[in-house]
C-alpha cells in the first residue's frame, strides 16, 4: 500500500512544475486567468506559430509581464488588446478583426464550400444527363437479355 | 481538353499565389507605427549614464535609431555598414541598446567601432515594447517632426540602405 502511494505521488509530482509554469506572478486567480486568456489570444512575433503563452521567446516573457503589469493597473482586456496592436500590428491577434482587407480571409472558407457544392452538383447534373441520354443499341438489348436468361427486353 | 480547362486554370491560380507568397518574408510585419510620432521615451545614455537622453532632443533633425545589442549576432552583419555610414556623414544615427548589460555593450563598441552619436540603454526592454521591437536589430527613420517614416527589420543590407533608406533621408532632409 505505502508502494502505491508512494508510486501515486511521485507520477503526480511533475504536475506541480506545470502548475507553477502556467501560473503568472500574480496570486489573484482571476488576475491570472485573465492574464492567460489574453495572452492566449496574442500572437508571439519571435517564433510566429506559438502565442505568448506558449512561447518562452524572452519577448513573449517581457510581453506577459506587460499584461499582467497593466491588469494590476486596472486596464480592460480591450485596452490591453489595443496596446498591443498599437505597436505590433493587428498580426499579433489570433483572431483579426472583420474588415475590408479581412474580408477574403473570414468568408473564403465559405466560398470555397460554395464553389465546391456548386461544382459537384453540376457535375452530379452532368452525368444524370450523360445516363439519361445514353439508350441501348440493339446489340447491347439483346445482350443484355441473353445474360439475364431471358426474352430480350423491348 | 475543354473539360480539363477550369481545374488547370485553378491549379494556374493557386500556384501563381503560392509563387509569391515563396518570396514574402513572413518575419517582416508592417509596422503600425509607420506615419506616427515615435514613442516618447526617457533613456540614460550608455556613456554618460547620468546624461538622459529623450526623442524630442533630435527635433528639428532627420535621424535613424538603430536597436542593437551585444548578444545579438547579425547586429554584427550590419555593423560595418553602419560604421562606414556614420563616416560619410550623411543622417545621425542614435543607438537603442536593447536589453543588453551596459559593460558588454561597451566593450561591443570598442571592439567593432562605434557608429552612433550616442547610444540609449533599454535595460528591461521597455522602450522596444513601445517601438515594436521584436527582432533585432531594427532601424527607424524618424523626420524633422519626430514621425517614423521607414522601418527596417533585420539587418540592413548594402542594398536596402542604398535604394530604401539613403533616398527617403535625403527626401526628408529636403522637405
Amino acid at each position: 500500500m505505502t508502494r502505491f502511494l508512494l508510486v501515486l505521488v511521485l507520477a503526480l509530482a511533475p504536475l506541480l512544475a506545470f502548475a507553477k509554469d502556467a501560473v503568472p506572478t500574480e496570486q489573484d486567480p482571476v488576475a491570472a486567468k485573465r492574464a492567460v486568456g489574453l495572452a492566449e489570444q496574442l500572437r508571439c512575433l519571435v517564433c510566429q506559430n506559438q502565442s505568448i503563452a506558449e512561447s518562452n521567446a524572452e519577448l513573449a516573457v517581457d510581453l506577459r509581464r506587460q499584461i499582467n503589469e497593466q491588469i494590476a493597473a486596472g486596464k480592460s482586456d480591450g485596452e490591453i488588446v489595443d496596446f498591443m496592436v498599437q505597436r505590433y500590428g493587428e498580426f499579433v491577434l489570433y483572431r483579426p478583426p472583420f474588415k475590408a482587407t479581412t474580408v477574403l480571409l473570414w468568408l473564403g472558407p465559405a466560398l470555397l464550400l460554395l464553389a465546391g457544392l456548386w461544382t459537384l452538383r453540376r457535375a452530379l447534373r452532368q452525368r444524370q444527363r450523360a445516363i439519361e441520354d445514353r439508350p441501348l443499341s440493339d446489340d447491347e438489348r439483346a445482350r443484355a437479355g441473353r445474360l439475364l436468361g431471358g426474352e430480350p427486353p423491348q | 481538353m475543354s473539360r480539363f480547362a477550369i481545374p488547370l486554370a485553378v491549379f494556374v491560380v493557386i500556384l501563381a499565389f503560392l509563387f509569391v507568397g515563396l518570396g514574402l518574408n513572413p518575419r517582416e510585419v508592417p509596422s503600425p507605427l509607420i506615419g506616427k510620432p515615435a514613442p516618447a521615451f526617457q533613456l540614460a545614455q550608455l556613456h554618460t549614464p547620468d546624461r538622459p537622453f529623450t526623442e524630442k532632443d533630435m527635433l528639428g533633425q532627420v535621424w535613424l535609431l538603430n536597436v542593437w545589442a551585444s548578444w545579438c549576432i547579425s547586429c554584427r552583419d550590419e555593423h560595418p555598414l553602419l560604421v562606414e555610414l556614420a563616416k560619410a556623414n550623411t543622417v545621425p544615427l542614435v543607438g537603442l541598446n536593447y536589453k543588453d548589460k551596459p559593460g558588454e555593450a561597451k566593450a561591443w563598441l570598442k571592439q567593432f567601432g562605434d557608429p552612433y552619436q550616442l547610444s540609449i540603454t533599454d535595460l528591461n526592454g521597455r522602450v522596444g515594447i513601445d517601438y515594436g521591437v521584436y527582432g533585432v536589430p531594427e532601424t527607424f527613420l524618424i523626420d524633422r517632426a519626430g514621425v517614423i517614416r521607414y522601418k527596417h527589420i533585420g539587418p540592413i543590407t548594402p542594398d536596402a540602405l542604398q535604394t530604401k533608406i539613403l533616398p527617403l533621408v535625403k527626401a526628408l532632409q529636403k522637405s
